[in-house]
């Protein structure tokens, strides 16, 4: 092996590389601008659209209650609501989201409150819309406000002490400091982010310098050089594992940078403080240090199979389930109640996504983090070793 | 010079079985002479000269370059030839000159040596004028300059050409014919692989004549002539293949 050998090789792959447009935007196009609009474009819009729906007043419909003047008016006067004309086709109206949602009040309702006997509201809405359940929370606000009024009258007037109803309160206080509340809320997402653009950095570099390299028939003139086989493979990985370096940099970089901004707009938009959320450098750079071995272990990958197929179509045709293969363990991080262990730590990716989590919210269990470490390089040596040997082969070389 | 020894090479095809590409072929390149391998498609002239380049490693037999066994040293073979052929292709992203430089580097060249042996080869194929462009942006024959250029940096004793003037136009392959005599004159081992009689006959010092891997006939080309009894290589070559069926 020789480190001059590997370097050259590096040294010119990667001045082929960044000459090259589409390695620049899976290396830096990607990450610098994809995530920000995953984070902040997507987020931010999502809360626009809930603050925007919240401000609109919604359409419902009141069906019945002609012979209950006093819960009629008081719906008519409600702020939160606009009321329909009552229509026998109302399920249609909601469905077609002409209104948002329908309250149905019985024959005596007014009187049966009056009276004491047991009576109702039915309130249909249209199940997961968002504005239909905007209306549907006005109408059941409203009438549980009516149900606690009538209550208290009712304990009143029968000279009941209104704590009576209340024995006991319960409150929740979070104890957790923010950084565990961040960790927990975008721990499992942002590994997977991480780990999905490590991949996306590796994965073009990794098809046009084998794949690619013969289907332009450069191999053969590389072959034909005194550079042992192995300096060839080494410096052509060190490449792909610098571009997939690159992205994942700057995808943590980006991510900060997006969860900041996302964490101010969020605020401004709530129109209060600052929310609870924090995320620090030192747990950003050991989430890199983790992934080192996990792009190494992607580049080799990527590079045995680019090797292997014979065009850059075929390369990405084996790549595409690879990927599919990646995301599977990633997404199961995100399952909930998936909590590392010793078993999990050994199954590659889907322990790095789980340890990066827990690295995000502050907790470093170090035998956990030691174990996933050495078990990635492993892992890592391993698809570079079958690398090395694929490219060693003449029917894969010459595979045509 | 490059002696061939009984090499042989077999591929396994799940399809064809066992093909053998080079059989038992033996011959000797002396320095200061062009020798030519001369078959047609599909002969195995390709598979031989890789073998001899080592990109290929032979099924048995061996073969040593200026001395360097491929089997045991096919670092060492590849440090001292230079191998042309027109699949040889080049990085489209890379200038010429970078394109030189880094197979240069890879030769082992110090800085300082590159950069004279760079200026003389430049000077000597007239590429100055597309030195600082990129070969995506070069013509055929610009690009089978700088592919000269790539086998000579290091100034190699043997050169291996495969088909070198295949698909090109006359005036380049003029140009790839006067380099390979060039070399002649420089005093390297000079092999060279060939479907076109005419070229064999015009350049060649001795001629190979190869067919289904073996091959069946050696000599100059008056040898040749002789023993087929006939003048025009075209009837010398299809003589001794219809006589060896």
């Amino acid at each position: 092996m020789s480190l001059r050998h590997i370097f050259i090789v590096y040294r010119k792959e990667l001045l082929d590389l960044l000459r090259d447009r589409r390695t620049i935007i899976s290396m830096i196009v990607v990450p610098v601008f994809i995530i920000p609009v995953l984070m902040t474009g997507v987020g931010g819009a999502a809360v626009k659209i809930v603050i925007k729906a919240q401000q609109q007043i919604p359409d419902v419909m009141v069906l019945g209650g002609e012979d209950s003047p006093a819960t009629l008016a008081a719906l008519r006067a409600l702020r939160t609501v606009k009321l329909a004309p009552p229509s026998a086709d109302f399920t249609n109206l909601i469905t077609e989201k002409t209104i948002r949602a329908a309250v149905a009040i019985p024959k005596g309702f007014d009187a049966a409150l009056q009276s004491g006997e047991p009576t109702g509201v039915q309130i249909y809405i249209y199940e997961g819309e968002l504005r239909s359940s905007i209306g549907a929370k006005a109408l059941e606000s409203f009438f549980q406000d009516l149900r606690e009024r009538t209550v208290r009258e009712r304990m009143a007037a029968r000279n009941v002490p209104e704590m009576l109803l209340h024995p006991l309160n319960i409150r929740q206080t979070n104890v957790a400091p923010p950084k565990k509340v961040s960790g927990n809320l975008l721990g499992s997402i942002i590994p997977y982010l991480i780990i999905l653009m490590c991949m996306t950095g590796a994965l073009y570099p990794a098809v046009d310098l084998t794949a690619g390299e013969k289907e332009r028939g450069t191999m053969e003139t590389l072959l034909c050089s005194p550079v042992a086989r192995t300096d060839l493979v080494l410096g052509k990985c060190a490449m792909v594992l610098t571009a997939s370096l690159v992205t994942t940099l700057l995808s943590l970089g980006s991510t900060g940078a997006s969860f900041m901004l996302a964490k101010k707009m969020a605020a401004g938009m709530a129109g209060g403080g600052e929310l609870p959320l924090t995320m620090d450098v030192s747990s950003l750079a050991a989430v890199f240090v983790m992934m080192l071995p996990v792009a190494i272990f992607f580049s080799a990958t990527m590079l045995a199979i680019g090797l292997f197929s014979r065009s850059s179509k075929e390369a990405q045709s084996y790549l595409q389930p690879l990927l599919i293969l990646t995301i599977l363990p990633a997404v199961a991080s995100l399952l909930p109640g998936v909590e590392l262990n010793y078993r999990l730590s050994l199954i590659p990716v889907l322990n790095v996504s789980l340890v990066c989590k827990e690295i995000l919210s502050g907790t470093f269990h170090w035998n956990y983090i030691a174990l996933i470490f050495a078990s990635t390089c492993v892992y890592a040596f391993a698809a570079l070793s079958v690398a090395v040997a694929l490219f060693k082969r003449e029917s894969v070389l010459f595979r045509t | 010079m490059i002696e061939a020894r009984e090499l042989t090479k077999v591929f396994r095809d799940k399809k064809r079985g066992e093909i053998r590409a080079v059989d038992r072929v033996s011959f000797r390149c002396e320095p200061g002479r062009i020798f030519g391998l001369l078959g047609v498609n599909g002969a195995g002239k390709t598979t031989c000269l890789r073998t001899l380049a080592t990109i290929l490693r032979p099924s048995s037999g061996t073969a040593s370059v200026h001395g360097y066994d491929v089997l045991r040293q096919p670092e060492k073979v590849r440090s001292h030839i230079g191998f042309l052929s027109t699949a040889t292709a080049l990085y489209g992203r890379l200038t010429a000159r970078e394109m030189v430089e880094y197979f240069g580097r890879l030769q082992g060249l110090s800085e300082a040596l590159l950069r004279e042996r760079l200026d003389a080869i430049f000077a000597e194929l007239d590429m100055h004028e597309f030195g600082d462009r990129r070969c995506d942006k070069l013509s055929t024959g610009m690009k089978q300059k700088v592919s000269i250029a790539c086998t000579l940096v290091h100034d190699p004793p043997v050169m291996i050409f495969d088909e070198p003037t295949n698909g090109l136009d006359v005036l380049i392959s003029r140009t790839v014919l006067n380099f390979i005599r060039h070399c002649r004159q420089r005093g390297k081992t000079v092999i060279f692989s060939t479907h076109v009689m005419r070229e064999a006959e015009k350049l060649c010092d001795t001629i190979a004549l190869i067919h289904h891997g073996a091959i069946l006939a050696e000599g100059t080309l008056a040898q040749l002539r002789e023993r087929a009894g006939a003048q025009d290589l075209e009837d010398v070559f299809i003589s001794i293949v219809e006589g060896s069926r």
